[in-house]
């Protein structure tokens, strides 16, 4: 076989992916997480493994946690979850530095996930790009729908603070800019969405994917699967983040998964 | 016993935990004279070839693994682990290690819609058979982050290649080295079903 024949052309993409995202306060998961099996109630690690078992492509944890002191139960989480849970997994919340992330990712996390603290000080993504490599540093961005004005051209603004204060920046330019800064990937997280579970902002999504040529990530506002099917179509995600209709047990990643099969969307098939 | 090769070169973490889960003792080591006498080698890596390729030689890894290469150590090269044992890398015109003659060249893709790096799950379709590829079947996805791959200059060196736009190698190998551009530590039970294959596996093609 010649190798022009074996590198011939093709049109295949990669797979969609399904990405849970778990809450942890204090080693512990966020009280409005409830889960159907009581079994399993409030350990991220028993959560992380189960969604794990049932197909689940990518993981990430928020620290929600209100001490500093107690981040290395959180750490204690991520060791935790990367001995068994055999799967990619970012870690974001309150990372602040280049050393938070290092911390984060020698306990075997593959990603960090940074939000304000980027807004506040864009070089942390630079320096964790040119420290860790661009895969491994995730933007997070809190984003709320506003009119259009010169400040916020795309009537799109950034909000840090868990969504409490605006930052005064544009969604789409602070995309680019982070794409520039060296970040690998950008989760695009709708306030507006977010725990209406009425479906993705898909006009933010696909604004945003279509301005840079990383990854994106869509979150806030998942409630079914044909949501996932519009915001990895119409509104051109990578990837849909979902926590509460798999928390509630509302529905399985293989009945997320088949739903999206089913319809055309190229997802990893771990049933077969 | 797996010697994992720590040359600050990434995760090695995620790579030691995947063998302890599955029961398989192992070592992380940076000591040459351990990678010579090894029964068994995880060659690991993350990052840039030429910063990869500059660490190995100031420690003098690079000789230890031509020398468990030449007595026939089972090796396992994963992510820039089978990047780097081919000649020549185009990132940072690298000179590699030349344990199969080949080089590393840049996806260049003409589809906008394709990011790179190539990240994410990607099914590989399987070339020729394999102990480590065993059991691998068609709908198995594994999990790819680069934006370079291995192309060996003999196509009988390809063991599985993956579709990208164009279809590159995922899978090379020759005599008692095997290598993989993915991440079989974070491919789910797929991965470890490899990594298993690997600890069984006597070093003969």
């Amino acid at each position: 076989m010649s190798a022009e024949i074996l590198f011939a052309k093709g049109y295949s993409m990669l797979s969609k992916r399904i990405i849970a995202c778990l809450d942890v306060r204090d080693g512990k998961l966020a009280k409005s997480v409830q889960f159907v099996n009581t079994r399993d109630i409030g350990d991220p690690v028993d959560a992380a493994r189960r969604y794990y078992e049932q197909g689940l492509d990518e993981l990430v944890f928020y620290d929600i946690t209100a001490s500093s002191d107690n981040r290395r139960i959180l750490i204690d989480v991520v060791s935790r979850v990367a001995e068994q849970v055999f799967i990619p997994f970012s870690v974001g919340g309150g990372l602040r530095s280049v050393d938070d992330c290092a911390r984060v990712l020698l306990a075997g996390a593959e990603k960090v996930n940074v939000n304000t603290a980027a807004v506040r000080n864009p070089k942390l993504i630079a320096e964790a790009s040119r420290a860790f490599g661009a895969q491994a540093v995730v933007l997070s961005m809190d984003v709320r729908r506003v009119s259009p004005s010169p400040t916020i051209p795309s009537g799109y603004e950034i909000v840090v603070n868990g969504g409490r204060t605006p930052a005064e920046l544009d969604a789409v330019e602070w995309a680019k800019r982070s794409e520039e800064l060296g970040a690998g990937e950008i989760v695009v997280n709708s306030i507006d969405a977010d725990g209406m579970r009425q479906g993705y902002e898909l006009n933010l999504t696909r604004r945003i994917a279509e301005a840079v040529r990383i990854p994106v990530i869509a979150s806030g506002g998942g409630g079914a699967p044909q949501h996932l099917y519009q915001v990895l179509t119409e509104g051109r995600a990578d990837a849909a983040l979902v926590a509460s209709m798999l928390h509630y047990g509302t529905y399985t990643v293989r009945e997320i998964k088949e739903h999206l099969a089913e319809r055309g969307v190229k997802v990893r098939r771990t049933w077969n | 016993m797996i010697t994992i090769i720590d040359y600050h070169a990434g995760n090695l973490t995620s790579v030691r935990r995947a063998l302890e889960h599955l029961g398989l003792p192992c070592r992380v080591s940076a000591d040459p004279e351990q990678v010579r006498s090894a029964e068994r080698v995880i060659f690991p890596g993350v990052g840039h070839a030429a910063s990869a390729m500059q660490v190995l030689r100031q420690r003098g890894l690079d000789e230890a693994l031509r020398a468990a290469y030449t007595r026939g150590t089972p090796i396992l090269g994963i992510c820039l682990g089978s990047q780097i044992v081919l000649s020549h890398s185009d990132e940072g015109d690298t000179p590699c290690l030349g344990l199969i003659d080949g080089n590393c060249p840049r996806f260049s893709l003409t589809d906008p819609a394709l990011k790179i790096p190539h990240m994410g799950w990607n099914a590989v379709q399987l070339i020729q058979p394999h102990v480590i590829l065993k059991d691998v079947r068609p709908d198995d996805e594994f999990y790819f982050v680069h934006s370079y791959y291995p192309q060996p200059a003999d196509s009988l060196h390809v063991f599985a290649s993956a579709e990208y736009e164009i279809y590159f190698p995922a899978a090379i190998g020759f005599r008692n080295l095997f290598a993989v551009q993915f991440h079989p530590e974070k491919s789910g039970a797929a991965g470890l079903k490899l990594l298993s294959n690997f600890a069984g596996w006597e070093g003969v093609q």
